[in-house]
């Protein structure tokens, strides 16, 4: 290292600070404006780094609610779309696509939209697996779409990208990490970000905090999942922080069966999570063990470290801080890669700053976020039969004659969980988590009786038996106690589980059904104040302002929706 | 991390014939021989849903031939026969080496120099690659097709079953009545266990279609107007829409001063998950197979 004296250096820091300065005033994104509480812009996944999606905007609020009107919607189309640029005309493309990618393959599995669309000065960027849009916030209007020609990989979705500067970052199911000119759509680079030949396949929204790109892994195989940092400029790799022990000495091997066990051990963190500049500490949850089901390679009993917990590194380095697991020796497929909630609260009447999440296995927990102190759980699944208390260190304890049965064990939830990855919300407000819940019956039979088990999802057949309902649940913080629990009036046995949620300084809970209703809720109660039907809602409403408008926005399959107050 | 697989969605994969064609002919031998042994495994992806990776091209059959015979003479003692893994020596299948190799390239420096407990070997290149097409030769999945199948579900005492059913079941079904030859009429174990717990759920892929349960039915009373019943066909916070006996649809828009009475017949089916034992579904299940 080369030493630099104080003097040069301040200069070095001045010169950083002009060079960025002016980089930003070039237009796109000052990831600074990230940590502003949530308003005009969307400027990350979950709209700002709490993960709250709580907006500031109250143009539109219970008053006016009843007035909510259609402003436009945009159908996205996928795929590569015509060579030649067709004549501008009402639904048609007014530009033509920019094809990437090195594969040869199309996905034509059909364009549900189910991430965070990006509102950053007027324009809307939106994704679907390999694919990225631009719109023009105002009305919906594409500006330019890209597309990447695949290798193949798990289309499951995507959760919409990120961005730094006038540069966007997104992921794709062949493994690589994309940046993309914000301005036309054209690629900077691409860098196959995990190995493609053992399956992995990517679908997390980056996230930027400061000069970091920051996403995870996911896989179905037997694999370490992990979380890696990019520099926005180049891709290049700055850290990359294992789920799982990956050498002998690593922390939490001891509870493992073994470093091959690790090694293959899983954990991938899917989903974006929030960060605490105070701390520096970037806080997401991780995925489930493998083998998910036939679970007694992973050691029986042991608690398989890091694999479904809420984590906390450090941003700059990719250190671990500290962990809760939230499932001990998963062996349901109950990810706890959910995007955790910060709060700044009150516990026994005193401050302090926490973080909050509902998990996929039917528990609730409230730590604190500067230690990963756990100060409450609750069981928010009334129906859940898989654990039959909580342990000393408050997390449920498995029963394992409900993993599973050669003539089937009757578990709640079924593999969907609870709860899973659409977005829970939190009001400062009310004080109240908001989460999209199901309660719902499976029978696993194990239809693997190798002792030693299947590879990932295998070894098992999970058949559905009933739903029982779909609900939204509002959790209190500070006792973990059902505060309300909206009940959706459904005919279907098998119901499903609402999309993800907005709530508002307009006292407005805005989320979908399970019968393809967009509705808003009193946040307080639950009372319905609006709806309109527009068809499966598949990701989580946001809202922006642009030119002194708000607008409500929501994604039902391949369209957007975008509601505003008639002017 | 599965979140909720779609079928359809690798299903209608645009891609070529090493890709979806055997992936589609998996779809399809699992959906008609459940109990198929899996064989090798070469050419199938994501039998059960999620899946979308290259299949590997079959080998050169010779070379197969001789790869097995090396792996079974060389490595097996270790690996496992299946090269899933056995005393001492891990599963090669998920390897991260053996999933990236493509002809013995990245298996034969590992096989050269030892790793950890395993000592060195002295094969030849050409061994290294007929050891390769060997390992090759698996299927690997994240959805890993069952290779060792219980032969049955029945495990149930079928007399504890029967007081378990006479006391919980009796007041709705009989032996005599609607259940006479139930096992008669449904003879896979599995279907006749997921439909007596819930009549009209799916068994589970392979399985037969489920028997069609009755669908719950539904009067809407309006103010002052008489009211009207019929087959419930939706209903959600804010629409309720029905189907009278006369075949005449009727929808209704909710408002606090609709009466709305859904009778589901499977209510009680619902209510008694809250109450088994799986013991007590295990029983049951063998006793109802009793009755041809």
């Amino acid at each position: 290292m080369t030493m630099v004296r104080p003097a040069s250096r301040l200069l070095a820091v001045v010169l950083v600070l002009m060079l960025t300065s002016a980089l930003f005033a070039a237009g796109g994104l000052d990831p600074a404006q990230i940590l502003k509480p949530l308003g005009d812009a969307w400027p990350t996944y979950s709209g700002d780094y709490t993960s709250r999606r709580y907006s500031t905007l109250t143009e539109i609020n219970q008053s006016n609610v009843k007035r909510l009107g259609l402003a436009w919607t945009s159908r996205l189309v996928a795929g590569p779309g015509p060579a030649v640029a067709p004549p501008q005309a009402f639904g048609l493309r007014p530009s033509p696509t920019i094809v990437g990618g090195v594969g040869d393959n199309d996905f034509v599995g059909g364009t549900v939209v189910k991430g965070g669309v990006l509102a950053v000065d007027g324009v809307l960027y939106v994704t679907a697996p390999d694919n990225v849009w631009a719109l023009d916030a105002q009305d919906g209007r594409e500006l330019w779409h890209f597309y990447w020609r695949t290798r193949g990989g798990t289309h499951i979705g995507n959760r919409g990208a990120a961005m730094w500067g006038n540069y966007l970052f997104f992921v794709t199911p062949d493994d690589y990490l994309i940046s993309l000119d914000a301005r036309t759509g054209r690629e900077r680079w691409h860098k196959e970000i995990a190995p493609f030949s053992q399956q992995y396949f990517l679908t997390s929204a980056p996230v930027v905090v400061g000069n970091h790109v920051i996403v995870g892994t996911g896989n179905d195989l037997d694999s370490p999942g992990y979380l890696m940092a990019f520099d926005p400029e180049t891709g290049e790799q700055q850290w990359r922080w294992y789920a799982v022990p990956m050498n002998a000495g690593d922390p939490g091997l001891e509870t493992w069966k073994n470093l091959d066990a690790a090694r293959n051990g899983g954990g991938h963190p899917w989903l974006p999570g929030s960060y605490d500049p105070e701390t520096k500490l970037y806080i997401f949850g991780t995925g489930n063990p493998t083998p998910a089901y036939t679970s007694s390679a992973r050691g029986e009993g042991l608690e398989n470290l890091f694999t479904c917990a809420i984590v906390a590194v450090h941003v700059d380095t990719g250190k671990m801080a500290w962990y809760f697991q939230t499932s001990p020796h998963d062996t349901h497929d109950w990810d706890s890669a959910q995007t955790p909630i910060l709060v700044d609260g009150t516990i026994n009447g005193k401050p302090r700053k926490l973080v909050v999440t509902a998990s996929r296995n039917g528990y609730y927990f409230t730590l604190d976020r500067l230690t990963g102190e756990r100060l409450v759980t609750s069981k928010f699944s009334d129906t859940a039969n898989w654990a039959d208390g909580l342990n000393e260190k408050g997390q449920p304890r498995r029963i394992p004659a409900k993993d599973h049965h050669v003539a089937g064990a009757l578990v709640s939830s079924n593999n969907g969980g609870a709860t899973n990855w659409p977005p829970q919300a939190f009001s400062p407000d009310t004080g109240l988590l908001y989460v999209p819940s199901a309660e719902a019956y499976a029978m696993y039979y194990l239809t693997e009786t190798d002792p030693r088990g299947a590879m990932g999802l295998g070894g098992k057949d999970e058949v559905g038996v009933a739903t029982m309902g779909s609900y939204i649940t509002a959790i209190d913080y500070k006792t973990g106690r059902t505060a309300w629990r909206h009940r959706f009036q459904t005919a279907a046995g098998n119901a499903g589980r609402a999309p993800g949620l907005l709530v508002t300084a307009g006292k407005l809970l805005f989320g979908g059904d399970v019968s393809g209703n967009f509705f808003a809720m009193d946040p307080a109660n639950g009372s319905v104040l609006w709806h309109a039907r527009i068809g499966g809602v598949s990701n989580a409403p946001q809202t922006y302002r642009v030119d002194g408008r708000q607008h409500v926005l929501v994604g039902a399959g391949d369209t957007l929706y975008s509601f505003a107050l008639y002017q | 991390m599965a979140v909720i697989a779609c079928a359809a969605v690798v299903r209608s994969f645009r891609v070529g014939l090493s890709f979806v064609c055997f992936w589609a002919l998996g779809v399809a031998l699992a959906a008609q021989q459940p109990a198929t042994p899996p064989e090798g495994g070469r050419g199938r992806i994501g039998g059960a849903g999620i899946g979308a990776y290259p299949v590997r091209p079959p080998g050169d059959p010779a070379a197969l031939e001789r790869g097995t015979a090396l792996y079974k003479t060389n490595c097996a003692f270790c690996h496992g026969q299946d090269a899933r893994g056995g005393d001492g020596g891990p599963s090669l299948l998920r390897s991260g080496i053996v999933l990236a190799d493509q002809n013995g390239e990245l298996v034969g420096p590992v096989l050269e120099q030892g790793r950890g407990a395993m000592p060195k070997f002295g094969f030849k290149p050409d061994q290294v690659a007929d050891l390769a097409a060997f390992l090759h030769s698996f299927r690997v999945a994240g959805y890993d097709v069952s290779r060792q199948k219980p032969p049955t579900i029945l495990v149930g005492n079928a007399k504890t079953g029967e007081t378990y059913f006479n006391e919980a079941c009796g007041s709705c079904h009989s032996v005599s009545g609607d259940l006479r030859g139930i096992a008669t009429r449904i003879t896979d174990e599995r279907v006749l266990q997921q439909s007596w717990l819930m009549p009209g759920s799916m068994a589970g892929r392979g399985a037969p279609p489920p028997a069609k349960a009755r669908p719950p039915s539904v009067t809407v009373t309006e103010p002052g107007k008489p009211p009207v019943t019929g087959t419930l066909g939706r209903i959600d916070d804010f629409v309720v829409s029905l189907t009278t006996a006369e075949g005449e649809f009727r929808s209704f828009r909710i408002t606090p001063r609709l009466k709305i009475d859904v009778a589901d017949p499977l209510a009680p089916h619902k209510d008694l998950l809250r109450k088994y034992t799986d013991a007590d579904i295990h029983n049951v299940t063998a006793f109802l197979a009793t009755l041809k």
